[in-house]
């Protein structure tokens, strides 16, 4: 009875039953909060222990569910790496769980039904769990777009904005893009293989060109859901116009379900890793780490500008994925293992900072109704825990020790600096380029937080809405308290972490990472001692020591009283909270320096009342590069088959007819 | 990880940190001396940033009505971070214990850390020079930053290890051979201290003019004991950066083994190291002038490039020895 896979088909059915019990809440609101939520916490609770356990003991279960197809019965397996992404998606829905009662009671009376929330959060959750544990192509597609539906209507779900249906109208047809190429992908490896259960794909290797053609596709269709540039555009849109609980959802999972059938399909399914996909990997996903950072750095909508940083984050577990197999393509198999591990750890960092981010835009959205960062400020006056969550965020996603974002950017630029037992010349100095742009993204990414943090949570309050916001009650507090833990455990016991996901490369590369962990808990050695170790117990120890020490002396011999006075205003009249530096100003440098990559549109205006107006967009020029002309010619295609539409019913049956003699001469 | 236990290891690590502490204000007394030299003037002594260090202890502190906890907890996090950093480069001997703790991607990221406070803290009090300040200084180090690991994976990628101790021994071990890529990266990497810390072209830390400071701006409403520890990081900072030129670059003269004789003759090596390296910044910052911050990216596209230029040579030339 307990073992991983009974508790994840229990997860799926858990989440199943938040969605069937939301059907009931709008006559009975209160069920949000004592039996939808708690049930979808459960479910993400018995899916984390599942993740937990087929981790401990490292075996494949699998089974077949009696219903699908006659001749398909839906198959059900949970292997390592199917459990580290249950746990992931456990933990983040258990934190999101906890924090939602709070967050959806302000749309208790709105227009848009509470049965839509919940039964489609629990439809969304169901979804990904059944997509990490589904066992053949039928059912990952079925999950698949179970979870891409159920998330459109919750994009959707305050659809009387009409920004928020364009951005889910959006999301919806680049979701269905991509669901068809990963449908390809599986059928080019279905038709090598003669079935859709995914083991009939292993066991028929695919070589050669189609094994390239079903890579191709699948990149695309995964890279689509996972927002890697340049067919990002939806998840700019989509993520900030959801609830804000979807949106850390969104954001912290399911594109890790994106990243989880990527790796399922490339290093699982495909075979033999050819190293010339993990160059291309490795571009784009060098490419989207730094468009994606230099995106965000231009935008004050606080949710917009996190999800552009997940871009970044996805380019960077991308890299990771990219050193992989690059170096799994070129015969290093303990060096493709260091890169899976860097990806993996990134991955799941990911998911808890991200999450954790969103839960405290919010809970600043809750408690002042603004997005816009430049109306924020002095928010830790008035929310401390929040601040002081988002701060830990911060430094998270900013990759700063002793945090987890630290400890895989550390792992993937170890897997880089390896380059130099690559044989090709080309890629030896192609991976310090990569590199390179990591690191540029690193500190780019830090500046914008910096921005965030120091625009949204520090200063004087910009308006009033936020001169009059609150502390969120206790609930989304733990909440977000729980993501904030877990950053920091990770941050500070990597080896730990990494000691139970080395299973996952040992299974799809043959090797693990053993001298990793072999110095014990307070080491991390990835590639043994003489090469590079890391032990973050003791740095953060250090650095708590020379705090104590600074304290102590500075205690003994000054003034300790701390007066408080007027800030420097140069002599002139008292500063007000609309001399402050805004967040357009504090991006104004680098907005200048990498210039030619936004479309900038900057001008001043004079209104009709005689006052100047400063007016700037900065839009993403991949809109005109690649979009516009796309849309341009779907219209004119659309307008051309327009031409059809004659209105007769006898022109369309005779349509109809010269189709099916064409198809029958085709197939005959 | 056997001799990471070692007792003496860690006094010596305690002992440098107390060096380091000693030494950067020292250091800085002895550009500013060079410097009034230079310029014809006579200078205050060498001691006067010590000095300017106890009196700012013993003063009051004030702080703005708008402040939060993190401008009252960021001097705090700044030198700590700043302490660590300086723990894990090899100043006397190039063993060190905590070397294995933190190596030099860590190094970076403390350094990383301090800065995010730094700038934290600039933006805290909401005035415009400290949201100035942090926006530029973001912006320089977001440029410097991959210049700075470019050189730094230059290094490790010869030695194998991106350990700061192993780096310095493989240098030591190698003797004085001309590797094109390590001229690139000691380009690169001056480069970026200049810009790192502060100094002119990039920043003045003499100036008081409002629009041109970066640093400066930063710090600008702190007082007391805050500001002296504000102070002490920065001038950490430029010692850390000296030393981390001197020893990786000229490892020369550093202690190998941990007996008085050898510790007394890295001291004295390091010192003249520093030294000579202080009349060089003295040097240059009486003959070159401020750069408009527009040219700044510029300036540090070329660091960014020597290093690249460095770790090429590396793996098209250098490769396999």
């Amino acid at each position: 009875m307990n073992n991983p896979l009974t508790l994840a088909l229990t997860a799926v059915l858990l989440a199943l039953a938040s969605a069937l019990v939301s059907l009931l809440a709008q006559r009975y609101p209160v069920l949000i909060k004592w039996l939808v939520m708690p049930l979808l916490g459960a479910s993400g609770l018995v899916a984390a222990m599942a993740g937990i356990d087929g981790l401990l003991s490292g075996q494949v279960i699998s089974s077949q569910l009696p219903f699908g197809l006659p001749w398909l019965a839906w198959r059900v397996r949970v292997d390592v790496l199917a459990s580290f992404f249950l746990l992931l998606i456990g933990m983040v829905s258990v934190a999101v769980a906890w924090y939602a009662p709070g967050y959806v009671r302000e749309f208790e009376n709105g227009r848009s039904p509470f049965t839509v929330l919940g039964g489609f959060s629990g439809l969304f959750l169901a979804g990904m769990q059944w997509v990490v544990i589904a066992d053949d192509a039928f059912s990952f597609m079925v999950a698949w777009e179970l979870m891409s539906l159920s998330s459109y209507f919750l994009v959707t779900f305050q659809h009387e904005n009409s920004a928020n249906r364009r951005a889910g109208f959006l999301y919806l047809m680049m979701a269905e893009i991509g669901a068809l190429a990963i449908l390809l992908g599986y059928g080019v490896l279905a038709g090598n293989g003669h079935g859709f259960a995914f083991d009939a794909m292993r066991q028929a290797h695919v070589t050669g060109l189609w094994a390239s053609v079903a890579f191709a596709l699948a990149f695309l269709g995964f890279g689509m859901k996972a927002g890697l540039v340049p067919v990002h555009a939806w998840l700019p849109e989509a993520h900030p116009v959801a609830p804000s609980h979807v949106s850390a959802l969104m954001s912290g999972v399911m594109l890790k379900v994106a990243v989880y059938g990527f790796i399922r399909f490339s290093f699982d399914l495909l075979g033999e890793i050819q190293w010339g996909w993990g160059v291309a990997v490795l571009l784009i996903g060098s490419i989207s780490a730094l468009m994606g950072v230099l995106y965000a750095l231009m935008q004050h909508d606080l949710k917009r500008l996190l999800a552009y940083h997940s871009v970044e984050n996805i380019g960077i577990i991308f890299i990771g994925l990219g050193l992989a197999m690059v170096f799994a393509g070129t015969g290093h198999p303990l060096l493709a293992a260091l890169g899976l591990v860097a990806a993996l750890y990134h991955t799941i960092n990911h998911a808890l900072f991200k999450s954790l981010l969103f839960l405290g835009a919010g809970a600043v959205l809750h408690s002042s109704h603004q997005r816009d960062m430049e109306q924020m400020g002095g928010l830790l006056h008035k929310m401390p825990w929040t601040g002081l969550f988002f701060l830990i965020g911060c430094i998270s996603i900013a990759a700063l020790p002793p945090f987890n974002g630290f400890v895989s950017e550390w792992l993937t630029f170890q897997a880089a600096l390896q380059a130099w037992a690559l044989e090709n010349g080309v890629l030896r100095s192609l991976i310090p380029i990569t590199a390179a742009m990591l690191a540029l993204t690193g500190a780019l990414a830090a500046a914008c937080f910096v921005k965030v943090y120091g625009v949204s949570f520090l200063g004087q309050a910009r308006s009033k809405q936020v001169r009059k916001a609150r502390e969120v009650d206790w609930g989304m507090r733990m909440g977000q308290g729980l993501l904030a833990a877990f950053c920091l455990l990770l941050g500070i016991f990597p080896t730990s972490m990494i000691g139970l996901i080395n299973s996952i490369p040992q299974q799809l590369l043959g090797t693990g990472l053993k001298q990793a962990t072999e110095h014990g808990w307070l080491w991390l050695t990835p590639l043994g001692a003489s090469v590079a170790s890391y032990s973050a117990p003791l740095i953060l120890l250090g650095l708590l020591f020379a705090w104590g020490l600074a304290a102590w002396v500075m205690r003994r011999g000054s003034v300790r009283e701390i007066r408080r006075s007027d800030a420097w205003d140069c002599g002139f009249s008292p500063l007000n909270s609309r001399m402050q530096y805004t967040a357009s100003s504090f991006a104004q440098p680098i907005r200048r320096v990498f210039g030619l990559l936004f479309h900038i549109e900057e001008g001043i205006k004079r209104e009709q009342s005689g006052q100047l107006r400063h007016e700037l967009h900065v839009g993403d020029r991949l809109w005109g590069w690649l979009y516009a002309p796309v849309a341009r010619i779907v219209l004119n295609g659309g307008r051309l088959a327009g031409r059809l539409q004659s209105g007769h019913v006898r022109n369309y049956l005779g349509w109809t007819l010269a189709t099916l003699v064409v198809v029958l001469w085709l197939i005959s | 990880m056997a001799d990471f236990l070692s007792v003496s290891g860690w006094l010596l690590v305690f002992l440098q940190g107390l060096l380091f502490l000693v030494g950067a204000p020292l250091m800085v007394g002895w550009i500013r001396l060079i410097k009034s030299r230079l310029q014809n003037r006579r200078g205050p002594g060498i001691t006067q940033p010590l000095r300017d260090l106890y009196k700012l202890f013993g003063k009051e502190v004030l702080v703005a009505h708008s402040a939060s906890i993190v401008f009252r907890t960021a001097p705090y996090i700044v030198l700590a971070s700043t302490l660590v950093a300086v723990s894990i480069v090899p100043l006397l001997s190039a063993n060190l214990p905590s070397a294995m703790a933190a190596d030099m991607i860590v190094l970076v990221g403390f350094l990383a850390l301090g800065r995010f406070f730094l700038a934290l803290a600039g933006m805290d009090v909401g005035s415009s020079f400290g949201g100035m300040g942090s926006s530029r200084e973001m912006l320089v180090s977001a440029l410097a930053e991959p210049a700075m690991l470019m050189a730094v994976f230059t290094l490790a990628m010869s030695a194998h290890s991106t350990n700061l101790s192993s780096v310095v021994e493989f240098n030591l071990g190698s003797g004085l051979i001309l590797r094109p890529s390590f001229l690139f990266a000691l380009l690169g990497l001056v480069l970026v201290a200049i810009a790192e810390t502060g100094r002119i072209p990039i920043d003045n830390p003499a100036t008081h003019l409002e629009l041109t400071m970066i640093h400066e701006a930063m710090i600008l409403e702190y007082s007391g004991r805050h500001l002296a520890m504000m102070e002490w990081a920065a001038q950490l900072k430029l010692m850390l950066y000296g030393v981390l030129i001197a020893n990786l670059f000229f490892p020369w003269g550093i202690a190998t083994e941990l007996s008085v004789m050898s510790l007394a003759t890295g001291l004295l090596a390091v010192v003249g190291k520093l030294l000579v390296l202080g009349i060089l910044v003295a040097v240059a910052e009486t003959v070159l002038a401020k750069m408009r911050l527009f040219k700044v990216p510029q300036y540090l596209n070329l660091a960014f490039l020597l290093t690249l230029l460095g770790l090429f040579s590396h793996v098209i030339l250098e490769s396999g020895t």
